[in-house]
């Protein structure tokens, strides 16, 4: 299966902070990824080099196999919403439409007429006047209209209501069922990646803490609780990613692709949630020298 | 036409729920060979989730004889569910009961059965979440 | 691309047209007026020897709107470069539509060519026709004050390349500061000083003056005789008579080029100071060849002068340097490829900018 995104080592630095560092992923195609971590961990900055608007200080990425925005048939195979949507509030609906039209020789007219007549945009109103959620729907139609092979959107609904941010991931969820496009959406509400995304990937503090098939993530990660114990004495095929301990009890969360033999122990499964706190818990307690490998915490 | 339904807090795997819904529907008469399933576009146009859930959903379904997908058309009910044989519901509630009572005199309180049943529930129905 | 621009530009050219179809009412209804006054009054002045009453009544005409025309000739090349070239890219990273703008299938150098292109043309057409229009309307009465380099600025074809340097100046400042109202801020700035430097330092030497030296003679090359803020005593350079040509510079110069000093105007006509009164904040002055009312004229003033100019003029003669009307189309020309070939540089450089440092 081809990759749609490929980062080797992928780095980019503002000054003397580092955006993003260390970055190596290899998103398969047909998916809908959710890229997950706070405020400031570089998801912006990875969605912006994916789609050509920032140069890597280091490394490289690849996108659908081409150089973000090498040329125009590069830029008309991807589509992006960028943070808050942004559009030109002095044009209307419609005359967005023609821009996109104009700018991109792979538009579907048609397509994009019956999505804005679905939503109930009125074409003649002005961007400007439009709701969050109304002009979020637009700047999705935007991306989409083109026929793109991949969708980049970053916090897509992270300022919409939540009826506004329903009503989007239905359209987004569609027009995948439609188009086979791949999507990585990026977001902090792991609520909203649990319904969409079959892949994960968690950044925080401008590095790839996990990522992969989320049906395997949760396959392969459990929560342990058991008497009180030193988490050292598990066997080195089970990797510490959280722990906490009481007195009497200690709980875990352990990854591990064995099965879990130890009948001390009661097994839970994790929930993605549960999975995605844990490694941004893990990537804060522990500092910038961490490398992306596995540790064990003692 | 089914119109589904999704619980995210039952702990049940979204495309499991999609399958169970399928399952009561046939037995409650609901659907009938030849009614035709919601397209994945519209079933994620409503639920708002990943349209390959909607599709192991049905490859399930397909799997198990009750349905079958044709290019370019849909995916159809071909079979019904086997009624449940009220006979042998009968026969497990009674061994159902029997366990019970042992457990129940081996000391175990409500929340320890219930956390038994619900393990060996999980480990063999789930297969991986999503 | 281009279609996509003159949908977002269509707004801002409607406004242009608009005030381009007001000033040309107001032409077309005062405009045919001058003309049938100065056929009607000065071109057959002559004939009655009124010619300097009918010029200057003549020219009173219209004054304010004269004014009005004049002023905007100068600042609206700028104002429509800064209107239009600020923005152009500045708006859109600061509205951070630009992340819009950049993900559609047309690269980020094609869109900003495209974008200079048009609006760029747009404000050079634009200016173009405004002083073109101004050209016509002024034409009688600049054929009365002869003296076309004195509007050089506001006339003809160097409006275009000013338009298009103060676009291409508004764009870059845009693109390097990111935002619109500074922007617009430091192109009024850079625009401003660099038309004074040209219009002080550079226009006068688009193309080499020429130099001629002339006689000496009193009321002409000789404009009178006297001192300022308390130096010594000497004579005045005046103009000789060069209708429509620009005077760069007048030099009353011996054959060697040594200029005239005071000192030698003393040795040479020592009874200009005694009859004069002498050097000194209270000295009369002579001007035009004939006494001036500042205190009373002794008798004879005026030989005196004569006599010392005349005595001057056998080693000393008037150096003009000048740009003679017929070099006026070329100065023109030259003006215009001047701020045409920079405002192509400024837009290399934005282009250049565009591409490999907004990353």
């Amino acid at each position: 299966m081809t990759a749609v995104l490929e980062a080797s080592s992928l780095g980019k630095r503002y000054g003397r902070r580092w955006a993003l560092s260390d970055c190596t992923l290899s998103i398969p195609e047909g998916k809908v990824v959710g890229l997950v971590g706070p405020n400031g961990a570089g998801k912006t900055t990875l969605l912006h080099l994916g789609v050509g608007l920032l140069a890597p200080t280091s490394g490289s990425i690849e996108v659908l196999g081409g150089r973000p925005a090498d040329g125009p048939a590069q830029l008309g195979r991807v589509g992006f919403v960028a943070q808050d949507a942004p559009t030109y509030a002095g044009l209307t609906v419609d005359k967005h439409l023609r821009l996109g039209a104009y700018l991109n020789p792979s538009w579907d007219d048609q397509v994009a007429h019956h999505r804005i007549e679905e939503l109930g945009l009125d074409p003649s109103q002005r961007a400007g006047s439009l709701s969050g959620g109304q002009r979020a729907q637009l700047a999705l139609t935007m991306a989409i209209a083109k026929r793109p092979e991949l969708l980049l959107l970053d916090e897509p609904v992270a300022s919409l209501d939540p009826l506004a941010r329903r009503e989007f991931l239905q359209t987004l969820m569609e027009v995948v069922a439609e188009q086979g496009v791949s999507v990585v959406l990026s977001s902090h509400l792991v609520a909203d990646l649990e319904r969409t995304c079959d892949y994960l990937v968690v950044l925080v503090a401008s590095r790839v803490q996990l990522s992969g098939e989320i049906g395997g993530l949760l396959a392969s990660h459990h929560r342990l609780s058991g008497p009180r114990r030193d988490p050292g004495s598990l066997p080195a095929t089970q990797d510490v990613i959280e722990e906490s301990h009481t007195e009497r009890q200690t709980t875990l969360l352990v990854r591990t692709d064995d099965a879990i033999l130890d009948p001390t122990w009661t097994v839970k499964p994790v929930t993605l949630e549960d999975l995605v706190l844990a490694y941004m818990g893990r990537a804060r307690d522990t500092q910038p020298t961490r490398r992306s490998g596995l540790k064990v915490l003692r | 036409m089914i119109e589904f339904q999704l619980d995210s807090t039952s702990g049940v795997a979204t495309y499991l729920q999609l399958v169970q819904q399928v399952h009561q529907a046939l037995q409650l008469g609901l659907l009938e060979p030849g009614d035709q399933l919601p397209t994945a576009q519209q079933v994620v146009g409503k639920l708002a989730i990943n349209p390959n859930t909607v599709l192991k959903a049905y490859r399930d379904l397909e799997r198990e004889g009750l349905a079958r997908a044709r290019p370019g058309q849909g995916t159809f009910i071909v079979g019904t569910l086997p009624r449940t044989d009220p006979a042998a519901q009968a026969r497990f509630l009674a061994s159902m009961a029997k366990w019970l009572v042992s457990a129940r005199s081996a000391g175990l309180g409500p929340d320890d059965i219930e956390a038994i049943y619900r393990t060996a529930f999980r480990n063999c129905f789930a297969e991986g979440v999503a | 691309m281009i279609r996509s621009t003159w949908m977002q530009f269509r707004a801002q050219a409607v406004v242009a047209t608009s005030g381009l179809l007001i000033v040309a009412v107001v032409m077309a209804i005062t405009g045919p007026h001058l003309v049938h006054l100065y056929d009607a009054n000065v071109s057959t002045c002559a004939a009655h020897d009124d010619c300097s009453t009918a010029t200057s009544s003549f020219l009173q005409n219209d004054h304010a709107l004269q004014v009005g025309l004049n002023v905007l000739a100068v600042v609206l090349p700028g104002i429509i470069g800064i209107l239009w070239g600020a923005p152009l890219v500045a708006r859109e990273l600061e509205t951070g539509t630009y992340r819009l703008a950049w993900t559609q299938s047309v690269t980020r150098t094609r869109w900003l060519a495209v974008k200079l292109g048009v609006v760029g043309l747009a404000s050079m057409v634009v200016a173009g026709l405004f002083s073109l229009m101004v050209t016509w309307w002024f034409s009688p009465i600049d054929r009365v004050n002869m003296t076309v380099f004195a509007t050089f600025d506001q006339r003809n074809i160097v409006a275009v390349g000013y338009a298009a340097f103060a676009f291409a100046l508004g764009a870059a400042a845009g693109v390097f500061i990111r935002r619109t109202v500074p922007a617009i801020a430091a192109t009024l700035v850079a625009l401003v000083t660099t038309r004074l430097l040209d219009f002080f330092y550079v226009q006068p030497h688009l193309i080499t003056p020429v130099r001629h030296s002339y006689s000496l003679a009193l009321g002409t090359t000789i404009s009178g005789y006297g001192g300022s803020n308390g130096a010594q005593a000497s004579l005045f350079p005046g103009t000789p008579s060069l209708p429509n040509a620009w005077i760069l510079s007048t030099d009353i110069v011996d054959k060697a080029g040594h200029s005239l000093t005071a000192s030698v105007v003393n040795d040479l006509c020592p009874q200009l100071a005694t009859v004069l009164g002498g050097p000194g904040p209270g000295a009369p002055q002579i001007q035009g060849g004939h006494v001036a009312a500042i205190g009373p004229a002794p008798a004879g003033a005026n030989q005196v002068l004569q006599a010392c100019v005349s005595k001057v003029g056998a080693t000393y003669r008037e150096l003009v340097s000048y740009q003679p009307p017929g070099h006026f189309w070329p100065l023109q020309w030259a003006e215009l490829a001047l701020y045409l070939g920079v405002a192509l540089a400024l837009a290399g450089t934005c282009a250049w900018w565009v591409r490999h440092r907004l990353s």
